[in-house]
């Protein structure tokens, strides 16, 4: 996210990722930004790359789009050709093999985060050179750098949803009050067994809700 | 040795090193916009094009087919939207062809983001993208880098602010089509009289499922009146001081005039009588 091209679509995020007891929570704000005029205010930086396995996008929008694209056309060809769903770890395999080799020409910074019967929710994060790593929770985008401190103090293991929900909510609540460039409403998805449900929260009412839609 | 040469690109950037200006590209410092109806979709331009400070074209037309009922919108560099917009409804009406079926609004938008994408936002083009297919009526916007946008409201170029603001304050859920050709026409002459890259006309293209209406100069609210007084200058105004007429064989100390004869019957063109 240093060097942007110029013109250039930026998702000046705030991305996060959780296990919890039954699975992972992906989080977003939906703000996106071409220099200073916000481009689109519910944006939606949580994508499907499989079933049950998703991906939060921070830096270049045409980047990480195109990334998330070429995986999504991946996985489903995997998951034709082996008759069997792709675990997380290899959807977040495909999606460093990507950012690695292209370090030079992207500006991607990615959280996967996925649910298998085998090993349950699982949380990946790809930073800016594109190395890969497994965290019980992941945090990016320029937002970020505001909530360590509050993810560190509040963080525990094994959650249950609605702790969950509301960790992930404290947390963007408190990027979006501190970072410019993150902003707009809250975007959810909690992933567990029973599959992928989709939660907003909006800022008209301190966000509240409505939650699930 | 195969492979490109890149040594004009070299001497490019030397000679823009040594202060040389670039070619300047004509640029549709533009208004557009996007926004969906009940059983519908409508875009909007304006039709000013301009060269840095030169308005190049009072009357041009940013709204571009793509297929019958899938329309694009294009700001940013003239030629690249012309073009990529006529590059892919080429490749989107063999595609149909090919499979069939009518063509989709997503096939479009994924094509043109795949394209600019490769590109990297070297090709100008800064498009909506609205049509109605099969599977509903779709909006998108794609910015030059190749990212995607889907809402139900969009504006793009040097005046979206202005018709961005219009959207904001007047938009309401499930308009119907009058009210929703009504807002698009109004955002872009927020365009047209707040940005000074926006100017002219309006142009509106209306797509529904049963058909596709579009209305070239659907308001003109910039119709140049006649002068109020004639400029013309009476004949006898400038006073003749010195008179001098050059002969037709003076011409000869300035070009040489050559009488060529005629060639033999095959050589000769084809004239109409």
């Amino acid at each position: 996210m240093d060097h942007l091209k110029k013109g250039e679509v930026n998702l000046g995020t705030t991305i996060i990722a959780i296990n919890f007891k039954d699975g992972v929570i992906l989080g977003a704000d939906s703000r996106t930004t071409t220099g200073a005029y916000i481009a689109n205010r519910v944006t939606d930086k949580l994508t499907q790359v499989h079933d049950t396995i998703w991906c939060c996008r921070s830096g270049s929008a045409a980047d990480t789009q195109a990334v998330a694209d070429i995986v999504q056309y991946n996985l489903e060809q995997y998951g034709v050709e082996y008759d069997m769903p792709p675990t997380t770890q290899t959807a977040a395999a495909m999606f460093q093999e990507l950012c690695y080799h292209n370090k030079d020409r992207l500006s991607a910074g990615i959280i996967i985060a996925g649910y298998d019967p085998r090993h349950g929710g699982q949380v990946y994060s790809i930073p800016l050179g594109g190395s890969l790593h497994k965290q019980s929770y992941a945090i990016g985008g320029s937002g970020s750098t505001y909530i360590y401190g509050y993810c560190h103090a509040n963080w525990r293991e094994g959650m249950t949803e609605e702790e969950g929900i509301n960790f992930v909510k404290g947390a963007l609540q408190e990027a979006i009050k501190w970072d410019g460039s993150s902003g707009g409403v809250i975007r959810m998805v909690v992933l567990t067994a029973k599959g992928a449900v989709r939660h907003v929260y909006l800022p008209d009412n301190g966000y509240t809700g409505p939650g699930t839609k | 040795m195969p492979g490109f040469d890149f040594s004009n690109h070299a001497r490019n950037a030397a000679l823009h090193a040594q202060g040389f200006p670039l070619p300047k590209a004509t640029s549709t410092g533009t208004t557009i916009v996007g926004c969906i109806f009940d059983g519908g979709v409508v875009i909007a331009a304006d039709t000013r094009a301009t060269s840095g400070p030169i308005v190049a074209d009072k009357n041009c037309e940013k709204l571009h087919y793509i297929s019958p009922q899938i329309w694009c919108a294009g700001a940013g560099t003239a030629a690249d939207t012309e073009f990529t917009t006529a590059l892919i409804s080429s490749q989107l009406e063999l595609h149909a062809l090919s499979t069939g079926r009518k063509p989709r609004v997503v096939t479009c938008m994924t094509m043109l983001k795949q394209h600019l994408f490769q590109h990297q936002g070297h090709i100008g083009a800064y498009l909506v993208v609205a049509g109605v297919d099969p599977t509903g009526v779709a909006l998108f916007t794609v910015h030059a880098h190749g990212s995607t946008d889907k809402l139900p409201y969009v504006t793009m170029g040097s005046g979206s602010l202005a018709a961005m603001s219009v959207f904001e304050t007047l938009w309401k859920p499930n308009m119907n089509r009058e009210e929703a050709v009504k807002l698009a026409a109004e955002a872009i002459q927020a365009g047209i009289f707040n940005d000074l890259g926006s100017g002219s006309n309006v142009d509106v293209c209306v797509i529904t499922k049963e058909k596709t209406t579009l209305m070239r100069n659907y308001i003109r609210p910039n119709e140049r009146e006649r002068k109020q007084k004639s400029y013309v200058f009476s004949r006898g105004t400038t006073a003749v001081l010195r008179e001098k007429v050059i002969e037709r064989v003076d011409i000869g100390k300035y070009v040489t005039v050559h009488e060529v004869p005629l060639e033999a019957e095959g050589e000769q063109m084809e004239v109409d009588t």
